[in-house]
């Protein structure tokens, strides 16, 4: 049967395909945040005051670091395309292992900042949370669950692009054939673009 | 692309079924990429929860019988009507028709040999057998079963001790495996159309696949955050939804409809193509206004997508707000009205051939204008409120999801299944079938409009004696349409064990794609892709030889 098997089997490859397959999946991430952002527009409008006051608990200093440590990385996963589309194979994996590294170094910044809240005791079902009023309680409800599904974004696109490393160092990910990189890619600017509308939303305006 | 396929030894190619890839017989199917057989798996699934559904809904119905309790408590009632949605709408409805017919036919429709993204395509079917598992999970632990209705309201949903949670995960998963279907069509209709197959040479079938597509990928993602939302709110008190923290249950409400009533039109396009598809090919004649009803398609999930809140009339919300959801909602029904018509006018002056397929494409018109017109009744605010909640509303919903989409499904699985299995079933009893699962269904379903509009609340356990004339007839509408479903089936799969074996490569004389290739279609369908010159459903150029076969007959 091993014949049959040579006979039929094709090689499909469709590059713009899959990138239009990516942008299609991105699309439906958008949709899916954009869920949370319509929540946090009519709470925003329903108790301006409250969302003021719950804004300043924020550390504006730890949420401008993060931003400027998720930008970089995405300018160094950007270099790491243009790397391996110039056949510098190390290079590109240099690039997604910084890319990582500052992934990482967002989640820390992010756990420390949550673990301060906790400390202060303001957690969803806490005593010093709900003793506050319900614009505060919602504030703090959709701070936790948007910066909490952001983060488990992070997560994802820290094991995509590990993969990706492997897949570059075993030229899987190759000058030739590198949608795959590219795709991790632009997954990887989806997490950035949803922290850049969370940052202002959350830190600055209060 | 471009590889050549040899001949094999004896000159054949094996068809899809006998076909051996890397893995033989039982892992063979459910690790296989190729497009048939995860149609088929999906097929196979899909009718099996659709049996679960059909149970719970057969049980609903006895319970009705008399005022009072005939044969569960009320808490069991409760959910069991949850039960009967979640299955029928997530596990049935939905992913029906694209997910068994959309992912055998489309690669084929268009001159594909499977779809963009194959692996992807079986990742969806495991995410649906996922999800459905946790929904038969939810069923069973401790805690019992779901018990809000599948709508999930706020803030019974968050205050009941069942398991919700996993419910609504299930239905999360569900709707992950939707998106994945929908974005592998879409981009499959994009990329993969066979040279010559310009837009408006595709079947009508691929065109409502591809609005339903993406109607899938845009309207999921929200009910994926909102139940998401809603386990995080039973899991840590966030108070988003809950009024007790602050939150706001209509603003659930709304989320819940912006995805759910652009499902209603995932789950009624694609039972759409179908009956364009089988119309000309049964009326021997050219589909009336192609591009009419190919626009149709896209206008309806357009305006679709814009009319959610008309759910939420009698929920609290401004005079202008109602007045727009309502004027839209009438809008919707300008583009089903106009399929419609396409539909009857290719049926006239046509050469009839009142065949299995085609019976059941004329209920669903009959239903699906009832249906249909019955929702253009509850558009209208005045009468909204007079009806909301009563079984008018349930009356008005299954004519369009089971007579609409349900007979819409039949009617493919009796139209396709000769090119699937290369078996062809007993049509005399499939027709006696058809015959009672159209009576039993209007039995069934009539009465609830005439109930509804006397008051008769829709998922109540009790009922003032007056309704007892209702709910019996109701109730043995049921028991006819169950025997026809199971005479159906039975006949179905009698035809799979010891069917009459057909290799004709086009048994009802169809003019699209799937009927030059064989029966049934051999692994990656085409031998060498073709090229599409003429526009689907010509009956006019083959006039002369459709005459002829007639004189002979």
């Amino acid at each position: 049967m091993s014949s049959q098997e040579q006979a039929v089997a094709h090689v499909h490859r469709d590059d713009v395909g899959a990138r239009m397959g990516m942008w299609l999946f991105l699309f439906t991430e958008l949709i899916l945040f954009g869920g949370m952002f319509i929540l946090y527009s009519v709470y925003r409008y329903k108790f301006p005051a409250d969302f003021h006051i719950a804004a300043k608990e924020l550390n504006t200093i730890v949420g401008t670091l993060n931003t400027a440590i998720l930008l970089t990385s995405s300018l160094t996963m950007a270099l790491s395309i243009t790397a391996i589309q110039r056949k510098q194979k190390a290079l590109s994996i240099f690039f997604q292992f910084i890319t990582i590294v500052l992934a990482l170094g967002f989640m820390i910044n992010k756990y420390f900042e949550w673990s301060a809240k906790f400390h202060h005791g303001i957690y969803p079902g806490s005593e010093t949370l709900l003793s506050k009023p319900s614009g505060e309680i919602v504030f703090f409800g959709l701070y936790y669950v948007m910066t909490g599904l952001h983060g488990l974004h992070v997560i994802i696109g820290i094991v995509l692009i590990s993969v990706m490393m492997r897949f570059t160092s075993k030229e899987i990910v190759n000058n030739d054939s590198y949608v795959k990189l590219e795709s991790t890619g632009l997954y990887w600017h989806l997490v950035d673009i949803i922290w850049i509308f969370l940052f202002p939303l959350f830190y600055l305006i209060t | 692309m471009s590889e050549a396929i040899a001949v094999p030894k004896n000159g054949k190619h094996p068809s899809y079924l006998d076909y051996q890839g890397k893995h033989k017989g039982f892992l063979g199917w459910i690790l296989s990429t190729d497009h048939k057989r995860i149609g088929i798996l999906y097929l196979v699934s899909i009718l099996s929860f659709f049996m679960v559904g059909v149970t719970f809904g057969f049980l609903m119905r006895l319970e009705l019988l008399t005022p009072g309790r005939t044969i569960v408590d009320a808490q069991t009632y409760n959910s069991f009507f949850t039960l009967h949605g979640v299955i029928m709408i997530f596990l049935f409805v939905i992913p029906g028709i694209p997910a068994v017919f959309g992912n055998f036919f489309l690669p084929i429709l268009i001159g594909a040999k499977d779809v963009a993204f194959p692996r992807l395509n079986l990742l969806s079917w495991y995410l649906y057998v996922a999800g459905g598992l946790l929904a038969v999970i939810s069923i069973l632990l401790p805690g019992g079963p779901a018990d809000t209705g599948w709508t999930f309201y706020i803030p019974y949903s968050v205050r009941t001790g069942t398991n919700v949670s996993l419910a609504l995960f299930a239905a999360f998963v569900l709707g992950f495996s939707s998106i994945v279907t929908g974005l592998n069509f879409v981009t499959t209709v994009h990329r993969l159309r066979a040279p010559g197959m310009t837009w408006f040479k595709m079947p009508l079938s691929v065109w409502s696949f591809y609005s339903t597509a993406w109607v899938q990928v845009l309207a999921t993602p929200i009910i994926g955050i909102t139940m998401l939302l809603v386990i995080i709110e039973r899991a840590f008190g966030v108070g988003l939804f809950d009024p007790a923290l602050g939150g706001d249950p209509v603003l659930y409400q709304h989320l819940f409809w912006i995805y759910s009533h652009p499902a209603v039109y995932i789950m009624i396009l694609p039972a759409m193509g179908i009956v364009s598809e089988i119309i000309p090919v049964f009326a021997r004649r050219t589909i009336f206004g192609y591009k009419f009803i190919a626009m149709s398609s896209i206008a309806i999930a357009l305006f679709g997508s814009l009319v959610w809140a008309h759910h939420m009339f009698t929920a609290g919300m401004s005079n202008t707000g109602q007045f727009i959801f309502s004027l839209l909602t009438m809008v919707v029904a300008i583009p089903s009205a106009i399929k419609v018509f396409n539909w009857t006018a290719t049926l006239y002056k046509g050469s009839i051939e009142l065949a299995t397929p085609l019976l059941f494409v004329l209920a669903f018109i009959f239903q699906f204008s009832i249906g249909g017109l019955t929702g253009i009744m509850q558009g209208v605010l005045s009468v909204d409120i007079m009806v909301h909640d009563t079984s008018f509303i349930v009356a008005h919903f299954h004519y369009v999801m089971f007579g609409g989409t349900g007979f819409g499904l039949f009617a493919a699985l009796h139209y396709w299944f000769p090119k699937m299995f290369g078996k062809m079933y007993n049509e005399k009893v499939s027709k006696s079938a058809f015959w009672l699962l159209f009576v039993g269904f209007n039995t069934l379903y009539f009465p609830m409009f005439i109930m509804g509009w006397l008051g008769m609340p829709r998922r109540y356990y009790d009922y003032l004696p007056e309704f007892q004339i209702y709910h019996v007839i109701s109730t043995v509408g049921s028991w006819i349409l169950v025997i026809g479903i199971l005479i159906m089936f039975g006949n179905l799969i009698k035809a799979l064990v010891s069917g009459k074996k057909i290799t004709d490569k086009n048994p009802w004389g169809g003019e699209t794609l799937e009927w030059t290739i064989e029966t049934p279609p051999i692994h990656e369908n085409f031998i060498d892709i073709p090229t599409v010159h003429e526009a689907p459903y010509q009956y006019k150029l083959n006039e002369a030889t459709t005459l002829k076969t007639q004189e002979v007959k």
